[in-house]
């Protein structure tokens, strides 16, 4: 156990060490192409926290993505930066205030009904953007300057540059699998992690679990709510479909397929998606119909997801080996 | 009657249709989901892969019905396929993987509607003997294809609650719903069970996509929007009750209409504001078994 460990640790600190250096030998596209990857395995890991640790199949996460990127469309004047220190406050407390109201809601819903009802309120946000005049209705908006980051009269760092833009997003997703791997780690992450496996024994046992559940449901809007933040900030667009129901189900393969419950594989499931995505994308304009043939193999064939990979193979080999004998 | 209280009525009318139709998506998504403890996100494409199918078949016979006649079995067909090859694998698997294949499914649908058919939005023609307006005052009149369209869901609905409450079959699947094993232990062979379910799901949907066309036209993505729609229903009824599908698509169906109508700053909103409502007030829906 302890040895798997260790692997597991170097090949995070030598995956973080090749993140780092990856700006030096990468061009222009590869660069924001990776940014997009860690944005997205950002959202993914604050999924997991739902889907993984706390047993909810949320269908509607991408209500608090798009929330965040549309915090910042708000706040940004026309032709001029948004500042960083206030709008991205702003876009978290958005998200993170509408994920405790939406909470409140469906957590009182439970297995297929939560499934569905987090579906429809994911509709919800996406008709309400599209008939919005305000924010730019189906058409979406522009943000055509970055966030600035000055504080003080100082500029620490500018979001303009695509290599601190790099940096600031690598930071940002290790400071999220931090934040995750402490608060999983707490009394209130095993709390929640005993939701998943049998809630009424917590009930019983004297958790108010509707509470611990809706606390979950927060963070983890928060933290979408800072992936749609810097998905507007790089792209500079918004648009309805940062709310719809496909985004929702994206950032559900991501989890799946790095490998549910575990830290890393959303940020695995992040990569292998969205570089399998532009790599069927190059092939055909019809890239949408091997992806959903991916997806249903990846479901029938990789239960454990990516990260499960390994140990499926160490007991096909197995039963190999004793079948032979 | 003064034109207001027609307009009102008409109003109704169109409700009451629209509510029809959802209770056709509804009631196979409830099935399935009672019965094979499956959740089917795909289930909006089969009522867009009926439309498509009564378009290209009404294109080339000259006639919806004939291309109802030829579409029906063939989505039966596909229903018996997909059962077989695909969901058969998801009855032990938990909701979440259920989801994510038939999210694929979808993807999968979308794309090949979009190498078949193109990404336009095409028409399709009212049959000829019923392309033609009751007329009800001087002003207002109301298609009569529509009223066609609510006669014919309600003989269907009809005719569903005679074959689940009163033939054997029905009985077998009211048994499979509540004690899988029990049933198979009196002889009763399950898979051919949720065969026949699932199939009957995938035409009922596919039958409504068919007569829907000429009224709701023929597009990209309006198996999604049907299906959303379709979940909400259920969630107002409660999930696995072909008598809360009924009732719920109603609901929705004037609510949605009366949305349009008394609020349209925020008509696409109307349904899932009512959805929070009953969610507040019966979690488990209205027809719901309590949780």
């Amino acid at each position: 156990m302890s040895r798997s460990r260790l692997v597991l640790g170097l090949v995070l600190l030598l995956a973080i060490a090749a993140l780092a250096a990856f700006p030096a030998m990468a061009d222009r596209f590869y660069l924001q192409l990776v940014s997009k990857i860690m944005i997205m395995a950002i959202f993914a890991m604050s999924l997991n926290l739902l889907v993984g640790c706390t047993g909810l199949v949320s269908l509607g996460h991408a209500v608090f993505f798009g929330l965040g990127a549309y915090t910042l469309m708000v706040m940004s004047p026309p032709d001029e930066a948004a500042s960083l220190w206030l709008s991205l406050p702003a876009a978290l407390a958005v998200a993170g205030l509408a994920a405790l109201l939406i909470g409140f809601l469906v957590l009182r819903s439970s297995g297929v009904y939560f499934i569905m009802v987090t579906l429809a309120f994911t509709q919800m946000f996406f008709y309400y953007v599209t008939g919005s005049k305000a924010l730019g209705g189906s058409d979406g908006a522009y943000i055509y300057v970055k966030p600035d980051a000055m504080v003080l009269g100082v500029t620490p760092f500018s979001l303009a540059d695509r290599v601190q833009f790099y940096y600031v997003v690598l930071l940002l997703m290790a400071a999220t699998y931090l934040l995750l791997r402490i608060v999983l780690r707490s009394p209130f992450g095993h709390a929640i992690q005993g939701i998943r496996v049998n809630e009424r024994r917590m009930r019983s046992l004297g958790f108010p679990t509707f509470r611990y559940k809706l606390a979950s449901f927060v963070i983890a809007g928060t933290l979408a709510g800072l992936a749609g933040y810097f998905d507007a900030a790089q792209f500079g667009f918004v648009s309805p479909d940062l709310f719809g129901w496909r985004q929702s189900g994206i950032a559900l393969m991501m989890v799946i397929l790095g490998g549910m419950g575990t830290l890393y594989g959303p940020i695995l499931g992040a990569f292998a998606l969205v570089l399998l995505q532009e790599f069927l994308m190059d092939q055909t304009k019809h890239w949408l119909l091997p992806m959903g043939l991916f997806i249903m193999l990846a479901v029938l064939a990789l239960p454990d997801g990516l990260g499960g990979l390994p140990g499926q193979l160490r007991t096909a080999r197995r039963r190999l080996a004793v079948r032979r004998a | 009657m003064s034109d207001s209280v027609i307009f009102f009525l008409i109003q109704v009318l169109n409700g009451v249709q629209y509510g029809l139709l959802l209770f056709l998506v509804a009631s196979g998504l409830t099935l399935i989901f009672g019965i094979m403890g499956i959740i089917n996100l795909a289930h909006g494409s089969f009522y867009m892969l009926g439309a498509y199918l009564a378009f290209y078949f009404a294109a080339h016979t000259g006639s919806l019905w004939l291309a109802v006649l030829i579409a029906v079995p063939l989505a039966v067909l596909l229903g018996l396929v997909l059962e077989g090859v695909l969901f058969r694998f998801l009855y032990k698997r938990d909701h979440l993987y259920q989801v994510l294949l038939t999210y694929g499914l979808i993807l999968a649908f979308e794309e090949t509607r979009s190498i078949l058919f193109g990404d336009d939005v095409h028409g399709v023609a009212v049959p000829g003997f019923l392309d033609f307006s009751v007329r009800l005052t001087g002003t207002l009149s109301y298609p009569a294809y529509r009223l066609f369209m609510s006669a014919v869901c309600l003989a269907v609905a009809g005719g569903l609650y005679l074959f689940i409450q009163r033939t054997r079959a029905g009985m077998a699947i009211r048994a499979g719903s509540v004690n899988r094993e029990m049933v198979q232990s009196l002889g009763i062979d399950i898979g051919l069970v949720y065969r026949l379910v699932f199939a009957l799901g995938v035409a009922l949907a596919a039958f409504a996509g068919m007569i829907a066309a000429p009224v709701a036209s023929v597009f990209p993505g309006m198996g999604n929007q049907i299906l959303i729609i379709s979940f909400v229903v259920v969630v107002i009824g409660g999930i696995g009750s072909i008598k809360g599908a009924f009732w719920g698509a109603l609901l929705v169906g004037l609510a949605d209409t009366f949305g349009q109508v008394l609020a349209p700053q925020i008509a696409g909103m109307t349904v899932y504001l009512l959805m929070a409502a009953v969610l507040l007030w019966r979690p488990s829906g209205l027809f719901g078994r309590a949780a």
